[in-house]
C-alpha cells in the first residue's frame, strides 16, 4: 500500500505489507525453503532460489523500504554483510573511501583485514568537521561512509553538510543509521545516497535476530548491490526476516519509550557525584545539541558516561550491575551495559581510542524498556559497590 | 508410486503463487476475510492453518486414509479420540499399553463416566468375551510397548465391528511405512508423531488418520473446539522429518535386527522381546500384518540392578523416554515410561521389573553393539 502521508506507527505496521494472496493470512508466511519450482524452463514466479531472493525476505525489504521512503531495501544476514556487500559493490582495486573515525570497529577491521588486501584504501577522519571530509577526498574516492551519532561517544556528523561535499565531488554518501533508524533520522532526506541499518538493533528490537539492510533511491545502485549480494550469498535468512518483520511493528512505540527512559537516566547520571561526564545528545551540556535538534527527531537511547574514579571503578561498576546485562549489541528491550575500551573497541589502536575520546573509564549504556527507576536503582547500587572496591576482575573478551 | 516416492512427492504448497519446494510456515493466528458474512478457506489457526493442512493431507495419504488431523502431542491425539465417546460408554483396551494412555483412561476420562477395561488382546476369544453392549471403542498398540507383543489387528477389527464398536490402533511403534492399520480394518489410526514420523527429537506432536467422513467430521470438530491442534512451526518441522522416514526406519530396523540377534546369543541376557527374531512366537503374525519388526526392542537380565547398570554404562544409548529418533535410547519402562500405569494394572500386566527397552537410532551398527557389549560386561562385573 502507499504509505505517503501516514504516521510512522502506521507505516511500521502496514507499510510495504501485502496480504499473502493464497490464504489471506494476516501475517506474511515464512517461506523456509531453499528453492522454487519453475512453471517451465526459464519461467518462474519471481523466485527461484533463496540466496537470490525469497518471498519472506522480500516482504521485509518492502517493509523497511516503506520506513525509509525508498524502493524495497536489500536485506543481509548481518550488518557487516550489508556494509561489506555495499563496499564491494562500489569499490574496486585502486579506489578509496572516506570513513568516520568513530565507525564501528568491525568496519575498520574489514578495511584492515579484507579490503586492504584487494587494493582498496580508506581514510578514517573526524567527520564531525566537514572540512576533514573535503580534505580527505581524492580523485580515487568513490564513497564516504559516516555513522551519526558515532559509537560510543555519540559525536554527531552533519549529514547535510557532508552531502553538499559528496555531491560536488560526485562521490556516494552512505550513512549508518543504526542508532536512530529512519523513525528518528532520515539520512536520505538530508542528502545521503544510502542508508545502512544493522537490523539486529532497534529494527528487530528483541535481541532475537542478526541482520542488516541497505536502502537507496538510486535504482541502478540497488540493482548492482542485489547482484553482488547474490554473488557473495550474503542474503538474509527467511526466519530472521520473518522475526524482524514482527519486530518492526512496534519500532516507533519502542523508540518513544527507549528515548523517554534514556533522557531520564542521562539527566540522573549528569547529577550523580560519581560521574565525571555524560555524552547524550538530549542534554543541554551536549556540545552538538543544536545539530542534534536539527537533524534528529529525538536524541536516541544510547548514553555514554565516564566515572570520576577511572578505569578500575568503571570495571567494578560493570561487574556489579544486577538488572542491566553486561553484553555487547544495543537497541533491544533489555538494558545492556558495556565497557567499550575492552570490548567493542578493544581492536582499535589505543592511541586512536584516546583521540576518539574512548577513555578506559567510559561506559556505554543501551537503555532498554525496563522502568527507568529500576535501571537508575541498579546503576546506583553498582556505583556504590564499585566505590567500596567490589568486583575487580579485568573484563577481557574479544571484539565480535 | 512406491512408499519412498510418496514420502517426498506431494504438493508442498497447494495454490501458492511462488511454488516453493518446501511448505511455507504460516506463523499467523488469523486470516483476513474478504466479506463479513463468509470466510475463506482459513479463518483462525486453531481451526485451520495452511501449513498444518499440508501435513494433515500428507499423513492421511501415507496411512491410506482420507482425512488427517495433527495435534500438539500424541496424548492430545488420543484424548481427542476419547471425545467420540460419551458418559456410560466403555473402552476395551489391550492390557500392554503406553503408561500415559492408561493414565488418561483411568484418571481423566473416568471423570466423564467413561470406563476403560483391559484384557490381553493376544487371546482374541478371551478379549472378545470382555466386550459389553456399552463397548464403543477398542484400543490397541501393535507391537505393544514395551513387551513387543504382536496383536492380530485384523481379528481386533472383526471383533470391534461385530459389536458395533470402533477400532483405534496406536501405530507409533511402526509408522505408516511399516504398518497401515486402516488397511487391516481399523477405523482410526493414531501416532505419537514425536517418534518415527518426526525422528529428530525436535517436535512433540500427535496425529489421527481416518477414512470415514462422518468420523472425520467429529474429530475435526473436537480439534477445533478443544484447541489441541499442532502449531505451524511444529507442522513444518514434522513435514521435514517425514521426508526421510523410510531412510531412517530402514537403517534403524536393520541395526535393530543385528542387535536383537546379538542380545539373544549373549549369555548375560535372559530374554529378548522382538518380533523380528525368527524364534519369536509373534514372528509370523508380525510378517502377516506389517512390513517389518521395527527398531524398538526389550530384554531382561534376571536382575534389576544389572538392568539399571546396563542403562547407566551404555554410552551411545541415552537414558531417555520416547523412541523412534535418530539417537539410540535406553530405559527401564517399569520406572520410566510406564511408571504412570496404575499399580494394580502393572501387576496384572506382569511387566518384568528388570525389563530394559532400547530404541535403536541411526548410529553405526558396530558402535552400538560394541557399546551394549561393554555395558553388559561392566554391569555384570559391578554386581
Amino acid at each position: 500500500m502507499s504509505t505517503y502521508g501516514l504516521q510512522d506507527s502506521t507505516v511500521a505496521i502496514h507499510g510495504g505489507r501485502s496480504l499473502d494472496s493464497h490464504a489471506s493470512s494476516i501475517l506474511f508466511p515464512l517461506y523456509q525453503t531453499s528453492t522454487f519450482v519453475h512453471d517451465a524452463v526459464g519461467v518462474d514466479k519471481g523466485f527461484s532460489y533463496s540466496r537470490v531472493s525469497n518471498p519472506t525476505v522480500d516482504a521485509l525489504e518492502k517493509a523497511i523500504g516503506a520506513l525509509e521512503q525508498t524502493p524495497p531495501a536489500i536485506c543481509f544476514r548481518t550488518g557487516m554483510a550489508a556494509i561489506t556487500t555495499l563496499l564491494l559493490s562500489v569499490l574496486k582495486a585502486g579506489d578509496h573511501a572516506v570513513i568516520s573515525d568513530v565507525v564501528y570497529g568491525g568496519t575498520m577491521r574489514l578495511f584492515r583485514e579484507v579490503l586492504g588486501n584487494l587494493g582498496i584504501t580508506a581514510s578514517f577522519v573526524d567527520t564531525s568537521d566537514a572540512a576533514n571530509v573535503e580534505a580527505a577526498i581524492t580523485p580515487a574516492t568513490r564513497i564516504v561512509l559516516i555513522e551519526t551519532p558515532g559509537n560510543p561517544t555519540l559525536k554527531l556528523t552533519d549529514i547535510e553538510a557532508i552531502s553538499r561535499i559528496t555531491k560536488q565531488h560526485s562521490v556516494l554518501l552512505a550513512v549508518d543509521n543504526t542508532f536512530l533508524t529512519p523513525i528518528l533520522q532520515r539520512p536520505l532526506d538530508l542528502g545521503a545516497d544510502i542508508s545502512i541499518l544493522s537490523t539486529t538493533k532497534y529494527i528487530d528490537g528483541h535481541n532475537a535476530t542478526v541482520g542488516g539492510s541497505i536502502a537507496t533511491r538510486d535504482e541502478k545502485l540497488l540493482e548492482r548491490i542485489r547482484m553482488i549480494r547474490k554473488t557473495l550469498g550474503t542474503t538474509q535468512a527467511p526466519f530472521e526476516a520473518w522475526l524482524t518483520l514482527q519486530g518492526i511493528k512496534t519500532l516507533p512505540v519502542r523508540l518513544r519509550l527507549h528515548c523517554e527512559g534514556a533522557s531520564l537516566i542521562a539527566r540522573w547520571l549528569e547529577k550523580h557525584p560519581a560521574v565525571e561526564y555524560v555524552y547524550y545528545p538530549g542534554l543541554d551540556s551536549f556540545p552538538q545539541k543544536a545539530l542534534a535538534e536539527r537533524q534528529q527527531r529525538a536524541p536516541g537511547a544510547i548514553i555514554s558516561f565516564e566515572l570520576k574514579a577511572g578505569k578500575e571503578a568503571a570495571i567494578r561498576a560493570l561487574n556489579n550491575v544486577k538488572l542491566c546485562s553486561r553484553a555487547e549489541s544495543l537497541g533491544g528491550l533489555e538494558t545492556l551495559i558495556t565497557h567499550p575500551s575492552s570490548t567493542t573497541h578493544a581492536d582499535v589502536d589505543p592511541e586512536l581510542r584516546c583521540r576518539l575520546g574512548i577513555s578506559d573509564s567510559l561506559i556505554r549504556l543501551s537503555v532498554g524498556l525496563e522502568a527507568p527507576e529500576d535501571i537508575i536503582a541498579d546503576l546506583e547500587q553498582a556505583f556504590a559497590a564499585a566505590a567500596s572496591g567490589a568486583g575487580l576482575e579485568e573484563v577481557t573478551h574479544e571484539i565480535r | 508410486m512406491k512408499f519412498a516416492s510418496r514420502l517426498v512427492c506431494f504438493d508442498p504448497a497447494p495454490g501458492d503463487r511462488f511454488r516453493p519446494m518446501s511448505t511455507p510456515i504460516y506463523q499467523t493466528a488469523t486470516f483476513e476475510q474478504e466479506q463479513t458474512d463468509s470466510c475463506g478457506e482459513y479463518e483462525y489457526s486453531r481451526s485451520g492453518n495452511p501449513t498444518r493442512a499440508v501435513l494433515e493431507k500428507h499423513l492421511a495419504a501415507l496411512e491410506n486414509g482420507t482425512r488427517g488431523f495433527c495435534f500438539s502431542s500424541g496424548m492430545a491425539a488420543i484424548a481427542t479420540v476419547t471425545k467420540l465417546l460419551r458418559c456410560g460408554d466403555e473402552i476395551l483396551a489391550d492390557s500392554d499399553l503406553y503408561g500415559g494412555t492408561c493414565r488418561l483412561f483411568s484418571k481423566v476420562i473416568d471423570r466423564g463416566g467413561i470406563i476403560a477395561h483391559y484384557a490381553d488382546a493376544r487371546s482374541p476369544e478371551q478379549f472378545e468375551s470382555r466386550v459389553t453392549p456399552r463397548t464403543r471403542l477398542i484400543f490397541a498398540e501393535s507391537p505393544t510397548n514395551p513387551l513387543m507383543r504382536v496383536i492380530d489387528l485384523r481379528k481386533m477389527a472383526a471383533i470391534a465391528h461385530a459389536h458395533d464398536a470402533l477400532l483405534c490402533v496406536d501405530n507409533s511403534a511402526m509408522s505408516p511405512y511399516l504398518q497401515n492399520p486402516l488397511d487391516l480394518g481399523a477405523d482410526i489410526v493414531l501416532h505419537s508423531a514425536t517418534k518415527f514420523l518426526c525422528g529428530h527429537h525436535d517436535v512433540t506432536a500427535g496425529a489421527i488418520v481416518v477414512k470415514d467422513e462422518a468420523l472425520a467430521e467429529q474429530i475435526c470438530f473436537a480439534q477445533n473446539a478443544e484447541g489441541s491442534a499442532l502449531s505451524p512451526f511444529d507442522s513444518f518441522l514434522l513435514l521435514r522429518g517425514i521426508k526421510t522416514l523410510k531412510l531412517r526406519v530402514d537403517c534403524q530396523q536393520r541395526t535393530a535386527q543385528s542387535i536383537a540377534r546379538f542380545l539373544a546369543s549373549h549369555q548375560g541376557i535372559k530374554q529378548v522381546y522382538y518380533p523380528g527374531l525368527s524364534e519369536s512366537s509373534d514372528y509370523e503374525l508380525q510378517r502377516s500384518q506389517a512390513r517389518g519388526p521395527g527398531s524398538v526392542l526389550s530384554f531382561t537380565t534376571d536382575s534389576v540392578e544389572v538392568s539399571k547398570a546396563i542403562a547407566e554404562c551404555a554410552r551411545f544409548f541415552h537414558i531417555a523416554v520416547s523412541f523412534g529418533g535418530v539417537n539410540s535410547s535406553i530405559g527401564l519402562p517399569g520406572t520410566m515410561s510406564h511408571a504412570s500405569v496404575p499399580s494394580e494394572l502393572q501387576a496384572a500386566r506382569n511387566l518384568p521389573p528388570d525389563l530394559v527397552r532400547i530404541s535403536v537410532g541411526i548410529e553405526d551398527e558396530e558402535d552400538l553393539i560394541a557399546d551394549l557389549d561393554q555395558a553388559i560386561h561392566r554391569a555384570i562385573s559391578i554386581q
